[in-house]
Formats: C-alpha cells, structure tokens, sequence
C-alpha cells in the first residue's frame, strides 16, 4: 500500500487537503482524488538539472511536495564557497560530488523519497535519457546548459503532418538568479516561448575593448583582465593554463595586476576583485535562491497534479528595493532557431564580398544567436561539403581557408541551407540563406 | 624604478566561505549579520524556512520559541522536523537541524509556548535584533506588536496558508545608509566645482587640443568646458529640457569642430558628456528626502541615546549649512579616456594620467570632507555624554559617501492598524484583481482562529458549515472598516478548502523573501518592504501595500 493510501499515515494531510478538495481555483480538468497524490509519490518522475544554489532548494522543495521519484544531475564537486547557500553541503563534503551529496541528505532526511544521482554532464546522456522524465528542473547558471536542454527537448517533440502531438512535450521549468534578483520560467516546448526565443533576455558579459585594457585602462578590472589575456599567455608562470580556482595563480593575476594598477595611478583593485573578474563570479545568496527554487517547485507541482492552471509563463523577482515581483507572457518566436520548425533566413547584402567568417561572427555576437563555437556545413550539388569546423583539429587545419573565402566562392546560392552545428543546442540547426541582390555571377 | 607590491593576502576560511554574499552586503554587512540575534516564534515550516536563510549567511545567533509537540502533519511541510522526531519538542529539534547547517552560528530554544513567556518574562523579546513571528493568534500578536513598538525592535509576522502567503513588517524607525540603488547618478559638482577642481578644469582648453588629444580628454572635463561657455552667454546653469537641448547642441557642435572628414560622428567621450547633461546638470544640490532628515527633530534635538546615524546626520547638517552642498561621493563612473596622452607614454611613471587625475581630485574631496564630519560628529557624540568610540571613522566615510540616498523607514504598529476603523479598503477592493481581497480573508481567519480555536476546513465534512462562519467573520470586518464591497464566496470558499494546510513550496517562497528583509533590518542597507506583502501563488502575483 502506498504512503498515499495509508489512512494512518497523516504525513501528507497538508497535500492531501489541496488534492482531495474540490476548489474554485482548480484546473478546468482538474478532479479531486487520492490518485493524484498516488501519482506524484510513484508515477511521476522528475529531473533536476544542477545541485548548486538553486538544485539543493529544489530537492527539498519538490521532495516535500510529494515527490519520490526524483533524479538530480550535476557535474561539479562542492566547494568551501557553496556553503552559505547549498544547504544540503557540509564541510566535510568539499570535493565530494555535488549530485552524490545532496540525494543522499534528502533520502535520509525524508523517509520514502528516492532521489537518483548522476554525477556527470547533461550532454553524457542521449534522447533515452530524458524522455523518461514528466517534468524537467533547470536549476543552471550557464545559457549554454540551459539552451542544450532546451534543445533536448524540442527534438523529443512528434509531429504528425505539421501537428504537435501534445504527448510527446516533457515541460521545462526553468529557475535563475543573480545577487538579489531571480526569474522562475515555465516552457511548454512546442507550444510555449522557449529559451531560444528569448535569448535577448540574457545581458551579453561584459567584456572590455582590447585596446582599453592595453593602452588605456582606467579602472582595475582593466588591469586585471590585461593580465589575465594579455600576460598570462606571454608569460606563463607555470606552463600550464590559467585555473581560477587555483590560489598560486589567482594570487600571481593579482600581484601583477596590482602592478599594473600602480603603474597607472588606479585605485581600488582588490584580491577579491581579481578572483571575480578572472572567475566571472555571480554574487549568490541564501535567500534568492530559495525563493526562485520555491515558485519553479510549486510549478512542478501544478504541472503534476492539474490543480492549479501554470504560469504563463515569466515570473521575475527582485528584493533589493521591497519585495517586486511581475509575471508575465514571454513570446513564442515565430522564427526561433530552436523551436520554430522553420529554418531561420540570413539575408546577405553583398554575397560577394561577405564572407565565411563574417557569417560566424554574426552567429556568435548576435543577440538572437549567441552561438560559441559553430560549426558549418552545407550540400553542395548533393554533396555534403564541410565549410568550417572549429571543433576538430584535422578538419580546422583543412577548412580554416574558407573563413577567407566569400559565401559565391564557396558555391553558396540563393536559398542555400546551411547546417549549423554548436554547443547551445544538441542538434542540428539549419540557416537559410537569402540573397539581397538578383544577378549574383557565379563562378 | 621599482615600486614595492604589496603580496597576495591570505583569504580566512570565512571570507572564503562567505565569498559569494560579501560582495553584496560587504565585510562590515557581514559583522552586522554576525552579531544580530534573532527570536522566531512559532516553528512553521515558514518559520524554519525564515531561519535557514538566515543561518546560513552567518547570523550570529537565533532562539526559537515553540511550546507544541511534532506531529506527523509538521514532518510532511517541514524540512528542519526530521521522520522519527514525532512526539518530540518542535523547538528542540527544529534547533538541532537547523544548527546542523552552520558551525559559526549559535542556537538555543525555550520549549514554552509563547503566551507563557508573554505573561512571565514580558520583555524577553526585547533583547532580540529582530522578532519573527509565525502563525501567531491575535491575542498574543497584538501585546507582543505594542511592546516590540515600544522597544523599536522589529517585529515581522508572517502566514502561509494553501496557495497564500502574508508577510507584514512593524518598524518603528529604521535608518539605511547604502540603498543600493539599480542606476546611480553620477556625482561630478560641475555646477559648484570646489577650488582644486575649478583650477584643474580651467587649465583644460578643449579647443586648444589636437583632435588625437580630444579624443582622450574624460566627459566630464568636456562638459565643465561647454557648461561654463553656456553660462557665459545665458547667465545660468540649463535647467528645462529645451535649456540642456542648447548646452547638448553646444557639445555637439563642438565634436565636429576643425574636423572636416567625419562631421556626423561623435567621438565617444563627447557622446558620453552628452548623456551626463541630463542626469548631473540641473538637480537640486541636496535630494529633497535627505534635506528633509537634515531637518527631522531626531536630528536636530540628539539626546544621549541617538543613535550613530543621527548624530553623523548632525554633523553632515553643519558641513551642508556651511558648504551648501552634500559631501562629495569620491567615485567616477567609467568615463572614455586616455590614461595619459599617447604622445607620451614614455613619461608613464612622471605624468599624472588623465582621468585618473580627476578621479583622485574627487577622492581626495571626499576624503577631507568625511574627515570633517567625523572630527564633528565625535565631537557632538562626546557632548552627549556618549562614549567615544560610538562612531568610527569608516562607518562616517561610508555615511558620507552615500550621503545623496541615507534613508529612514518608519512604518506602523500592527496593534494599532488591528484596532483602527479607519482604514479605506473599499478603494482597492473596487479593482477586482487587487490582492487587497486576501488582506481582508486573512484577517478574518485570524479572528476565526481566535474564536474557534482552529482553522477554518480542518475537517473534510467542516469546509461548506466554516465557508458561512468565516463569510461572517469577513463581513463584520468589513461593516467596521465601513466598505460596502462584500469579498464572493469562491475566495472565502478556497481558504477553507486549504484546512490550515501548509505547502511546503508557498512557505519556502515566502521564508526566502521575510530571510531578505530581516538581512535588510540587520545590515542597514537595502530599503525594506513597507509594510505588508501578500502572495498568491495561484497565479504567481505579489502586491505590496502600507497599512
């Protein structure tokens, strides 16, 4: 007999009244039975994707909604700074893995729940792997992460002669935070705004001119990051890669930078700031993160158990200022690269004269791509031709003259299709190319 | 030459361990936190929840007051009441598991309800840096808000029930001193330079540079230059819109001078003085809120028991009638620049660099101003009869440098908003989405609870008789605020079917918001809620509104 089920068991009667009670608010198609808290406890399975801030919040959370049949994935170890907000870490854990840990503590803390750890990364696994699940957690604090799920997921999707077999969406729910700010997303894939839609939501990171940092740096974060890519390289004190985490190597960036800061007259350069600039450190509090975590759980929730209809579908927060909170419909993109069904239309000015490496520059600064390493080929006379690939040594050698090249070099045409590979998303995009001008000589 | 530098410091285990907050509330933030002590009453999964979010930043020390036993119900909602501790004191284990969390913070826990220690040992909370109340009935609330006002130690009371959270602060007076604003404007005093700057700004003759050195010369430099030639000709600094059009055209016009390859393109530099024209040309020297705390009776009457703030106020008053103007902040934002002209990079170690030169005129400003301050306000502090070290020299710097946003918070007494008739409901409730409806249902479940002693719905076959009760309830509250507007059914109607429920999710939501404003109230920084916020996790809307 089911937890659920056991009249003696008076556990989940906070649950149970929120399930078993018809309510004026509920989902349209929402009926009242133990099934549902039946369903949740042993049906329903849900992944947690990152054990950090916001994944230890989320396992607490959903595992006292009802949840057992948790899986949490996570590819990193625990840190000595994790502490003031991973609450499920103790100092003894340091270097342990964090998805190992933190199932651990909530099957022993909350008696039935069966938390599954994989200590690896997302891209590890394959399509089997995630559509097992009903609802996937992102608790991330990478866009490349968050937009390769996204991307998992979308390729899941069924189409049966256009149409959207509703079976086959697995909804994301999607958690940020920043200091004191946070934003808690729900993605129906398929049907709903999704990451790639509303990728100009995510600020580019900053980053300073190379000739500020070289010649006119003003601030200490310039003389910090003109050692960090400047003179680091040429130098290399150890012979090895710069390792922010590393302390002999934090410690040299901020000794020559204070040089340097010295040098120009700069002040305010501290080793704390070193560690954030070379480490693009978000600041992170307990708190934030237990909010975000509390509104995506109770999405989830929602989701499970149709008792309430689910946001729609932006929710963003911030409490430096009181407590704001605003919701709102974030919009499907007609055109999106992701979840739009149709390829994405580059118009070429001047396909003469612009060339291979132009198109790669604007896939990875435009705001609506930011890709970071694509990879590029196409069919040429029905011939599949690489055009670049950054990824692999042999074919880099080989393909790096075409970067050069113009797109009417290449045999690029009118409507040609470009098939773009990259680390934000785990299949395939395809880029259509439209030509501005009508008479275009081909070679 | 070689300067001597300084060697990597060694990072504490605590600054490691803190890294990732220090950077927003900073070391003396953090000092605060750990030597605040906070009371919760009441050990609700939301009350849990608050702690967590509290201990593990640090806060020095916590007591939780809860006289009831764990039932099986209490494992189900909270995370700190662990399966086999049915039975068991709530406050004993809730503090042994939440003590678990933070080796740095001290915990300890009264197994007493507390109505008992309201009638025993009445001003035990008033030891506390802040008070946090859980699920607290009317008849204790309302002693414990008066005596807390009394005493101006913060109370916050909050409730989680179904999809509803409720969270209200009572803050008798409250004093920030770094808001952290989202957009700071700058503050370059171009207007009423002090001696030092009008001299270094004066020997700048923009139309004596070449284009190259033009190019390198920091906004501000620029838009002393044009503002000084605007209030040549107009008698005056631009105010209106149509004033900062001339003096932005001004600039503008003077980009393109001796520049005849490339009129329409503005160097960066000039763009970036056209954009200061808005924001620091024009405005009033003393924000009208810190005027107005220059001139409140806190700071202009101080006794001996005014605290730091108002006495720093005091003597910030003296140096504002004197100077006319607030301490400078002794920051620059970015601004584009040369750190030294091109042309002579060799001179690198002689010359004074551009922009950095600006950079420590205001600093040094600042540094001289503050230390005016601090000369009077130790002086003031003295004459009170207050020891002398009540006031250091960096919590002075910090107060000056954030002069423009110092702000007080002063809110309301729940006893009083309890026992008040006059309260205007009815113009919110006219807007059929406002959250004001749910003011009203919780304070009618609190009059529930008081009267039936339980939640309204705790029992399946109790929810449809307990709609009409609280309906009733809802309704005489209303006929006493005298609003005509009744609150449907269907709202009162999903209370009920909650039974007193608890949702672990709302509570975590809500507990990670009330965590903020404690840290808030602690630290001295941030403005906090004021007063009351009010969640409904149903459709995932918030709304604040002052009671």
């Amino acid at each position: 007999m089911g937890d659920s089920q056991d009249p003696l068991n008076k556990r989940w009667d906070h649950l149970r009244k929120i399930l078993e009670r018809p309510g004026p608010f509920c989902h349209p198609e929402f009926e009242p039975s133990p099934e549902i808290l039946d369903f949740i406890m042993t049906g329903c399975k849900i992944l947690v994707i990152g054990a950090g801030g916001l994944g230890c919040e989320l396992l607490k959370d959903l595992a006292l909604m009802g949840f057992k049949q948790i899986h949490v994935i996570d590819m990193d170890i625990i840190e000595l700074s994790n502490l003031n907000r991973q609450f499920l870490f103790r100092h003894k854990d340091i270097g342990s893995s964090k998805a190992e840990v933190a199932a651990a503590f909530i099957n022993k803390r909350i008696a039935g729940c069966q938390v599954t750890p994989h200590f690896c990364k997302i891209q590890d696994y394959d399509e089997s792997f995630y559509r097992q699940f009903h609802i996937i957690v992102c608790g991330l604090d990478s866009i490349v992460a968050r937009r390769w799920i996204n991307g998992m997921l979308i390729s899941l999707l069924n189409y049966e002669d256009g149409v959207l077999d509703q079976s086959s969406v697995i909804p994301i729910v999607d958690g940020g935070t920043e200091g004191f700010k946070g934003n808690a997303r729900v993605i129906l894939p398929g049907l709903s705004a999704c990451i790639d839609c509303t990728l100009d939501l995510y600020p580019p990171q900053i980053t300073y001119p190379l000739c500020t940092i070289a010649n006119t740096p003003r601030l200490p974060e310039h003389c910090i990051e003109y050692v960090k890519v400047i003179q680091w390289p040429k130098e290399n004190p150890w012979g090895i890669q710069l390792d922010g985490d590393d302390p002999q190597h934090i410690g040299w960036i901020y000794e020559k930078s204070m040089e340097r800061a010295l040098q120009f007259n700069i002040t305010g350069l501290t080793y704390r700031l070193v560690q954030g600039v070379v480490k693009h450190i978000i600041p992170a509090v307990a708190s934030t993160n237990a909010v975000i975590a509390a509104v995506c759980a109770t999405e989830v929730f929602k989701l499970a158990t149709s008792c309430c209809i689910p946001m729609n579908n932006y929710m963003v927060f911030n409490d430096v200022d009181g407590i704001y909170t605003y919701t709102y419909e974030a919009e499907k993109k007609d055109n999106c690269l992701a979840c739009s069904q149709v390829p994405y239309t580059i118009p070429i000015k001047d396909p003469a004269k612009y060339k291979l490496k132009d198109l790669i520059e604007l896939l990875c600064e435009s705001a609506s791509f930011q890709m970071k390493n694509p990879g590029l080929t196409t069919v040429i006379d029905g011939k599949n031709k690489t055009l670049y690939m950054s990824t692999i040594k042999s074919i880099e050698e080989k393909t790096k003259e075409n970067l050069s090249k113009s797109l009417v070099d290449l045999g690029l045409r009118d409507n040609s299709e470009v098939m773009v590979a990259d680390l934000t998303s785990p299949s395939t995009m395809v880029l259509k190319l439209k030509y501005l001008v009508s008479d275009v000589e081909m070679e | 030459m070689s300067s001597p530098v300084p060697k990597s410091p060694e990072q504490s285990e605590k600054s490691k361990k803190y890294d990732r907050q220090l950077r927003l509330w900073g070391d003396h933030g953090q000092k605060l936190l750990e030597n605040a002590k906070v009371c919760l009453i009441n050990v609700t999964a939301l009350g849990t929840e608050i702690l967590k979010s509290l201990v593990l930043p640090g806060i020095g020390a916590f007591t939780i007051v809860d006289g009831e036993k764990i039932t099986e119900q209490d494992t189900g909602s909270n995370f700190f009441l662990d399966n086999d501790s049915v039975g068991l004191s709530r406050a004993q284990v809730a503090t042994r598991c939440l003590l678990e969390l933070n080796p740095d913070v001290h915990g300890d826990y009264i197994d007493e309800s507390p109505e008992h220690i309201m009638a025993h040992t009445q001003d035990f909370f008033n030891n506390f840096s802040v008070v946090i109340a859980t699920s607290l009935p009317e008849k204790i609330l309302l002693p414990l808000s008066k005596q807390l006002w009394e005493a101006n130690v913060p109370l916050i009371v909050g409730r989680s029930i179904g999809f509803l959270a409720y969270l209200r602060l009572q803050i008798r007076e409250h004093t920030v001193i770094e808001v952290h604003p989202d957009n700071e404007i700058p503050d370059l005093r171009l207007e009423n330079p002090w001696p030092a700057l009008r001299e270094h700004l004066n020997n700048i003759d923009i139309l004596k540079l070449d284009k190259k050195d033009r190019s390198h010369v920091p906004a501000l430099v620029i838009l002393y230059y044009y503002l000084d030639k605007f209030k040549n000709v107009y008698g005056g600094v631009p105010v209106t819109r149509s004033q900062k059009d001339v003096l932005r055209n001004l600039i503008k016009e003077g980009n393109s001078f001796n520049d005849e390859d490339d009129e329409n393109h503005l160097e960066e530099n000039f763009q970036e003085a056209i954009h200061y024209v808005n924001t620091c040309i024009g405005q009033s020297r003393i924000p009208s809120q810190v005027q107005a705390l220059l001139d409140d009776e806190r700071c202009t009457n101080l006794t001996q028991e005014s605290s730091s703030f108002w006495v720093m106020c005091a003597a910030l008053r003296e140096l504002v009638q004197s100077d006319g103007a607030l301490p400078v902040r002794g920051s620059l934002p970015d601004m584009a620049a040369d750190t030294i002209n091109y042309v002579a990079l060799q001179q690198l170690y002689q010359k004074q660099a551009q922009f950095q030169a600006e950079a420590q005129l205001y600093q040094k400003q600042a540094q001289f101003q503050a230390e005016a301050v601090y000369r009077r306000a130790s002086q003031i502090a003295r004459s009170l009869g207050q020891s002398p070290d009540t006031i250091t020299e960096h919590e002075v710097k910090l107060f000056c440098k954030h002069a423009s946003e110092l702000y007080v918070a002063r809110g309301s007494c729940i006893a009083e908003e309890y026992q008040s008739t006059a309260f205007d409901i009815s113009s919110y409730l006219e807007d059929p989405d406002s959250l004001m409806l749910y003011y009203a249902i919780i304070r009618g479940l609190e009059r529930f609870i008081s009267e039936f002693n339980t939640t309204p719905g705790q029992f399946d076959d109790q929810v449809e008789p307990d709609v009409l009760k609280l309906k009733g309830i809802i309704g005489k509250l209303l006929a006493e605020w005298g609003c005509g507007q009744a609150i449907r059914d269907e709202r009162i109607h999903e209370v009920c079917r909650y039974g007193g429920a608890e949702l672990h999710s709302v509570s975590a939501m809500l507990g990670g918001c009330a965590a903020h404003e404690i840290i808030k109230l602690i630290t001295h920084q941030y403005k906090p809620l004021d007063n009351t916020f009010i969640y409904d996790a149903i459709t995932t809307n918030s709304a604040t509104f002052v009671l």
